[in-house]
C-alpha cells in the first residue's frame, strides 16, 4: 500500500488521514438485473496489477477519491475527485 | 583480562570518568565510549553465553551487526533486554547484566549442552520431539524456552515518553562515512533540502576508525571540517544516533532517533525515542559494507573480533585488543589493522594470509604467513592459541587476541525492503542491490568495492545526478587520501578445512559450519528451507554476518554458485526497534481520543456513573444517597419516567445537517422509507440499508426549511453513516445539489421523558407547545428563556412516553440541563442514564444495533412497511429483493420472558424449543437484548426467533453454553408495556 497519496486538493497526504472503501466500480442502474447486482455487491476481481479503488480522506477533506494504484509495485498512478466524470 | 586501554589515542574524553556495572562488578570507562569499549578496555573479553550451546562469548563487531555482545540493561521499568553492548553509549551509572547463564556468566551449567550438541544439530526440533505429541506444549518447548533463551523483558511499565514525527526532504542520506558526507555537502551545496542520518553518536562512520589522510587532513578532522560544513547551511538536517530501519511505499523511510539512549535518567519534556518517517524525493545509501567473520574451528573463542572492529577499538575508543595479536586476513585491510597496532604499540604477533601474496608492502614485526590459514583456535573462555594450517603443515601460535578479515559484504538491506531480490556479482564476490531502484540509489562501498577516494568520488557524483535531476547544480567533490589500503576485491574464502572445533556460522543462533552440510545432505538446501531447518539468520541479527558465509557454504555444498541459492527476503526493520517507538505517544490515557458530551460536567454534579462507549464517556446511571448497586439507581430512574419524567443526555447520537436544493431527493435515496414528502417543521424515523439489503442505521430525520434537514444517527455509527452520505453525494450521485455538515459536536442534545415532560418544558420554552401547537413528531426551532437563547425542538420518544428532545447550542449545554433540572425539581424529575434508556426502550419493544446487528431486513424487525414500494431507487432496494431474504423461516424480532420472573437469561443467549436438545440444528434464535423491568419485575428480552411474531405464548428454553445455564421461558410480544396507551401522542 502506498504511505503517501496525492489528494487532489490537499497534495500529499500520509495513508493514516484516508479510509479505504474497495473497488471503484459503478453502480448498476437501480432497475438492472438482480444478477448484474449480485455481482456489483458481492463479487471482487483481484487483479494484479491496475486497480481502482474509492480512497476517503476522511481526516482531510472529507472527499472521496479515486486512487489508482498497481497492487504489485503499490505505485499510484492517479488520484482524482471520485465526483468528476472520466470518460470511459 | 587481556585488552586494556591505551595510554593514549582514540576520540574518547579522558577527563570523563563514567562508572558502570556488569554482572554487579563495578568498572569505570570514558566519556565516548560504548559499553562494548568500555568492557574491553576494563579487560572483559567473555560476556555473554551463545543461545543453544552456552558457548563463552566475547566482542565480535563494533556496531549494529554484533551477534553474541548482547545484554540487559537499565532497571525497573526501564529493563532492556538483548542490547547490543556495541551499540550502547556509556553513561555513568549505566547497568549491564549478561544473559542466558545460570548460574553466572563464567560457570553456566547450560554449558553442558555443547557435550549433547550431536543431538542439538539442524532439525533437532523436528527430528526429536515428534513423540509423544502432547509432551510438545507441556514438556518440550518449556525446557527447550528455558535453556535457549535471550534477556527477559520487565513486566514494570516504562515511564519514559516517545514520539513520532516526520521529515521531509529533496535527497536523504542514510550513513555519514566518507560516501554519505560526500553525498550530503554535495546536494546540500547545490540547494537541495537534505537529511542527513546516522545510526552513531558522532557522524563519520567508518573514518571515525581510519588512520588515513584525507586533503592533508587526520580521517577525524575531515569530518569536522564537512560536518561544520552541513550544520551551518539551512537546508540540512543532521540526525545522529538515527537508525534508517525500512524502506516504504511513496519514497518514505522510517526511522528510530535514540533522543536519551545514552543517559541514565532522561530529562522530562523529551522523548527517549523518536520515530521518524521521512519523505524523500530520493535517497542515497551510503551504508557501508559489512565486514565479513571466517569460518574455522572455535571461531567464536572471547578475543576473537573481526579486523574492522578491533581497528575501531584501536583507533576510536584507544582499546588494545591483547598482548599477543594475530590478524587472520584474505585482503590486505588486514595490512591497515597491522601497521596501526604496531603504531599503537601493540605485540603484533603474526599475520595469517590467505593469499600467495598480498599487494601492499608490510615492514613491520609480526610473521607473515602467506597461502595460510586459521584452522581453529583454542582457549574456552579466553583465547590462548591458534592452530595454523600453511603448505599442508600445522603449527600453533600462542595469541590473547585475534582479527579476522574476511572481506566485505555490501548492506544493501533496505534496498531490497520493497521486494528487490540482491543479484549476485561474480565480479564483486558478493550480492549487490537491483538495479534501477526508483528513488533510491547506492554509492561507496554499499555498491561496489573501493577505496576511499572512491566512495567520496562515487557518493558526490550520484548527489550531483540527484541534484540535476532536481534541476539544481553543483560541482563534484574529490580528495587526495594518503595511507588507505582499502580497496581491491579478493577472492572469498568460504569454507577452510581440517576444524577440529565447531565452526560457527550464525553466532546468535548457533549454527554451524557442520549444521548447513547437513541441512544440503538432508535435502534442506534451499535457501529459503536451510534457513528454517538450521535457524541460521533467524536470531535477531537477522543474519547480518551469517548470511552470506551461510549461501556461500550452501552453494559449495551443492556445487553452485550462490548466485543460485539466492538470498531469504529483506524485511524491515533493520535493526530491533522497541514497541515504545512504535507506539510513540498512543499510551494509557493518550491511546485514543476522549470524547466528552457538552453535558458531561452535568452528569458529574449529579453523581453520574460513567461508560465507554466507542470515544464516548456516557452517564450510565446517576446514583443517589442510599442506593447501593446499580440496579437500585436504574430501577429508580426507570419507574420515576414513566411516572413522573426524565432527563437523558443523547448528545454523543450523530446530528448531520443536509441541505441544498436536492436534500429531499438524496434522502428519498439514502433512506429506504419516503422523506420526499415530510413537511416542513416534522420529524420522521427512517431506515438506512446497506447495498445488500441488510439495515446499516437508523434514526430520526428532521425537516427545518424546504432545503434544510437535519438528521440524527446512532450513537455508534455516527461517523460511518457521516461517510456513508458522503459516498452518495460525491461518487454516486455527484450531481444532486447537496451539502452535508456534520454538527453532532455543535449540540448539547436531551431527551425529557414522562408525563410531566411538557409542563416542565413549557417553562423554558417560549411559544405555547400544546398538542395542538406542538404535536407529535413535530420538529421547529424554538425560543428559549425569553429570547435568550434558540434551540431545536423535537416531540420523538425512545421511551413511549411523552417526550422532547431538546437541542441547544453545545457551549449552553449545561445551563439549560440545569435549568430544567430546577423547573423540573417540583414535578419530581430525575436524571437518567443509559442504563434505564435501555430498560425505557426494552419495555415498548424499541431497537438499537443489539438487534440490528448486521444480518436482518427491516422486514426481520417487523418494519417492512419502512420499505418504499413506490420510489425508483434507494440504497439496498435491488438486494432487498432476494428470494431468501423473504423466507418464512428467517428469524423475526420477538419479546421473551422466564416462566418464574426471579430468573434471568443473558443477551447471546440462544433460544431452544422445549425439550429439544442444545445442537445446532435446534437452533431456534438468539436473544439480542435483556434487561430487568422494574415494571414486569421480570426479566424481559428482545431475541430474534425463527418464526418469532407467530409464536406469541410458546413456551422454549433459552439456552447459553458459555454458562450452561437452560431458563425456561415464552416468546411473546417484543412490546411489553401496553400502557392505557399512545402516550407520546397525547
Amino acid at each position: 500500500m502506498a504511505s503517501l497519496i496525492s489528494c487532489p486538493h490537499c497534495g500529499s497526504r500520509p495513508k493514516e488521514e484516508f479510509e479505504i472503501k474497495g473497488a471503484a466500480l459503478p453502480r448498476p442502474a437501480p432497475d438492472a438485473p438482480q444478477s448484474e447486482w449480485f455481482d456489483h455487491v458481492f463479487l471482487r476481481e483481484n487483479p494484479r496489477g491496475r486497480y481502482d479503488e474509492y480512497w476517503h480522506h476522511a481526516a482531510g477533506c472529507r472527499r472521496w477519491l479515486v486512487v489508482t494504484r498497481d497492487t504489485a509495485s503499490h505505485e499510484v498512478e492517479a488520484c482524482r475527485d471520485a465526483a468528476e466524470r472520466v470518460p470511459a | 583480562m587481556t585488552s586494556y586501554r591505551l595510554s593514549k589515542g582514540g576520540q574518547i574524553d579522558r577527563a570523563t570518568t563514567l562508572p558502570f556495572t556488569f554482572d554487579g562488578r563495578s568498572f569505570n570507562g570514558h566519556g565516548g565510549d560504548t559499553l562494548a569499549s568500555a568492557l574491553l578496555a576494563n579487560g572483559q573479553q567473555l560476556v555473554a553465553r551463545s543461545f543453544k550451546y552456552h558457548r563463552p562469548r566475547g566482542i565480535l563487531t563494533a556496531g549494529a551487526a554484533e551477534p553474541n555482545a548482547l545484554m540487559t540493561i537499565g532497571t525497573g521499568g526501564r529493563t532492556e533486554p538483548n542490547t547490543r553492548a556495541t551499540v550502547q553509549e556509556l553513561y555513568a551509572g549505566l547497568e549491564a547484566r549478561s544473559q542466558n547463564r545460570w548460574p553466572s556468566l563464567s560457570f553456566d551449567i547450560g554449558a553442558v549442552n555443547g557435550l549433547l550438541s550431536p543431538f542439538l544439530n539442524a532439525g533437532f526440533y523436528y527430528k526429536t520431539f515428534m513423540w509423544p505429541a502432547s509432551f510438545w506444549e507441556k514438556v518440550y518447548e518449556p525446557l527447550i524456552r528455558r535453556a535457549a533463551g535471550l534477556g527477559k523483558a520487565t513486566n514494570e511499565a516504562d515511564p519514559d515518553a516517545y514520539e513520532k514525527a516526520w521529515a521531509h526532504c529533496d535527497l536523504l542520506v542514510v550513513g555519514s562515512g566518507p560516501t554519505g558526507l560526500a553525498a550530503a555537502l554535495t546536494a546540500a551545496r547545490s540547494g537541495l533540502r537534505v537529511v542527513l542520518a546516522d545510526e552513531q553518536p558522532a557522524f563519520g562512520g567508518s573514518l571515525l576508525s581510519d588512520t588515513a589522510a584525507l586533503d592533508g587532513l587526520a580521517a577525524t578532522e575531515y569530518v569536522a571540517r564537512c560536518v561544520d560544513e552541513l550544520r551551518s547551511l539551512p537546508n540540512v538536517k543532521l540526525l545522529s544516533r538515527t537508525t534508517v530501519i525500512g524502506w516504504y511505499d511513496s519514497n518514505v523511510f522510517g526511522a528510530v532517533e535514540r533522543v536519551q539512549k545514552h543517559v541514565a535518567v532522561p530529562a522530562s519534556g523529551q522523548p527517549v525515542e523518536r520515530l521518524w518517517r521521512i519523505a524523500a524525493k530520493h535517497a542515497i545509501l551510503a551504508t557501508g559494507a559489512e565486514e565479513r567473520p571466517l569460518v574455522f574451528g572455535g571461531n567464536d573463542t572471547p578475543g576473537i573480533m573481526l579486523a574492522g572492529a578491533m581497528r575501531t577499538y584501536l583507533n576510536r575508543f584507544g582499546v588494545a585488543p591483547g598482548r599477543k595479536v594475530a590478524i587472520f586476513t584474505i585482503n590486505d585491510t588486514g595490512y591497515a589493522l597491522a601497521r596501526d597496532l604496531e603504531k599503537a604499540g601493540v605485540d603484533l604477533v603474526a599475520i595469517i594470509d590467505s593469499r600467495l601474496q598480498s599487494s601492499v608492502p608490510y615492514a613491520g614485526k609480526a610473521r607473515v604467513l602467506r597461502n595460510a590459514v586459521v584452522t581453529d583456535a583454542k582457549g574456552g573462555q579466553a583465547l590462548s592459541s591458534i592452530q595454523i594450517k600453511q603448505d599442508g603443515r600445522f603449527q600453533s601460535i600462542d595469541v590473547d587476541a585475534l582479527a579476522v578479515a574476511g572481506g566485505f559484504s555490501p548492506i544493501i538491506h533496505l534496498a531490497c525492503h520493497r521486494g528487490g531480490k540482491p543479484v549476485w556479482s561474480d565480479e564483486q564476490s558478493a550480492f549487490l542491490a537491483p538495479d534501477n531502484l526508483n528513488g533510491l540509489s547506492l554509492a561507496g562501498a554499499a555498491a561496489r568495492t573501493g577505496n576511499l577516494a572512491d566512495c567520496v568520488a562515487h557518493g558526490s557524483t550520484e548527489a550531483l545526478a540527484i541534484a540535476t535531476q532536481l534541476g539544481k547544480s553543483g560541482e563534484a567533490i574529490s580528495v587526495q587520501v594518503e595511507g588507505d589500503l582499502s580497496g581491491r576485491v579478493e577472492k572469498p574464502l568460504w569454507s577452510i578445512p581440517d576444524n577440529s572445533g565447531k565452526a560457527f556460522v550464525d553466532y546468535q543462533n548457533d549454527v554451524t559450519r557442520r549444521d548447513l552440510d547437513l541441512a544440503a545432505q538432508e535435502g534442506f538446501g534451499h535457501v529459503e528451507m536451510a534457513k528454517r531447518y538450521t535457524t541460521n539468520g533467524m536470531a535477531t541479527d537477522q543474519g547480518k554476518l551469517s548470511n552470506i558465509n551461510a549461501i556461500a557454504l550452501l552453494a559449495e555444498a551443492r556445487g553452485v554458485s550462490p548466485a543460485q541459492v539466492g538470498t531469504t527476503t529483506f524485511r524491515p526493520f533493520y535493526t530491533p526497534v522497541s514497541f515504545g517507538a512504535l507506539t510513540g505517544a498512543a499510551k494509557g490515557k493518550h491511546f485514543q481520543p476522549i470524547r466528552k458530551s457538552p453535558l458531561h460536567n452535568w452528569a458529574v454534579r449529579n453523581s453520574a456513573t460513567f461508560i465507554e462507549t466507542g470515544l464516548w464517556y456516557r452517564s450510565a446511571w446517576f446514583a443517589r444517597q442510599g442506593e447501593t448497586t446499580w440496579r437500585d439507581s436504574v430501577d429508580r430512574e426507570v419507574l420515576n419516567t414513566r411516572i413522573n419524567a426524565g432527563l437523558c443526555d443523547v448528545s454523543m447520537l450523530g446530528k448531520i445537517e443536509i441541505s441544498g436544493k436536492d436534500a429531499a431527493t438524496f434522502l428519498d435515496r439514502v433512506y429506504s422509507n419516503g422523506f420526499a414528502k415530510l413537511p416542513v417543521g416534522k420529524a420522521r424515523y427512517g431506515l438506512m440499508l446497506r447495498d445488500d439489503g441488510m439495515i446499516y442505521d437508523d434514526g430520526t430525520t428532521s425537516r427545518l426549511a424546504e432545503d434544510r434537514y437535519f438528521m440524527t444517527t446512532t450513537t455508534a455509527y455516527a461517523a460511518g453513516v457521516m461517510s456513508h452520505l458522503e459516498f452518495c453525494s460525491q461518487a454516486l450521485w455527484p450531481d444532486l445539489d447537496v451539502r452535508l455538515a456534520s454538527v453532532t459536536d455543535q449540540w448539547a442534545q436531551m431527551s425529557l421523558a414522562g408525563p410531566k415532560a411538557r409542563t416542565i418544558l413549557q417553562d423554558i420554552v417560549d411559544e405555547d407547545i400544546a398538542d395542538e401547537s406542538f404535536g407529535f413528531l413535530a420538529a421547529r426551532e424554538v425560543s428559549l428563556f425569553g429570547g435568550k437563547l434558540r434551540g431545536l425542538m423535537f416531540r420523538i420518544s425512545f421511551s413511549g412516553e411523552l417526550a422532547y428532545e431538546l437541542a441547544v447550542p453545545a457551549g449552553y449545554g449545561e445551563s439549560v440541563a440545569d435549568a430544567l433540572m430546577q423547573v423540573g425539581e417540583p414535578h419530581g424529575i430525575c436524571a437518567y442514564g443509559v442504563e434505564a434508556l435501555n430498560v425505557l426502550r426494552m419495555e415498548k419493544g424499541f431497537i438499537t444495533h443489539a438487534e440490528i446487528d448486521g444480518t436482518v431486513t427491516p422486514a426481520d424487525l417487523g418494519l417492512a412497511k419502512m420499505v418504499s414500494a413506490t420510489k425508483p431507487d434507494f440504497i439496498g432496494k435491488q438486494m432487498l429483493k432476494r428470494e431468501g431474504l423473504s423466507d418464512p423461516l428467517r428469524p423475526r424480532l420477538a419479546g421473551l420472558l422466564p416462566l418464574d420472573p426471579t430468573q434471568g437469561f443473558r443477551a447471546g443467549s440462544h433460544i431452544l424449543s422445549k425439550d429439544a436438545a442444545a445442537t445446532l440444528e435446534n437452533d431456534q434464535g438468539y436473544v439480542t437484548s435483556n434487561a430487568w423491568s422494574p415494571h414486569l419485575q421480570s426479566t424481559i428480552g428482545l431475541a430474534l426467533i425463527i418464526r418469532g411474531p407467530e409464536r406469541h405464548g410458546e413456551e422454549v428454553v433459552v439456552w447459553n453454553g458459555l454458562y450452561n445455564e437452560f431458563t425456561p421461558g415464552r416468546i411473546c410480544d417484543p412490546v411489553f408495556l401496553h400502557a392505557a396507551d399512545e402516550k407520546p401522542h397525547a
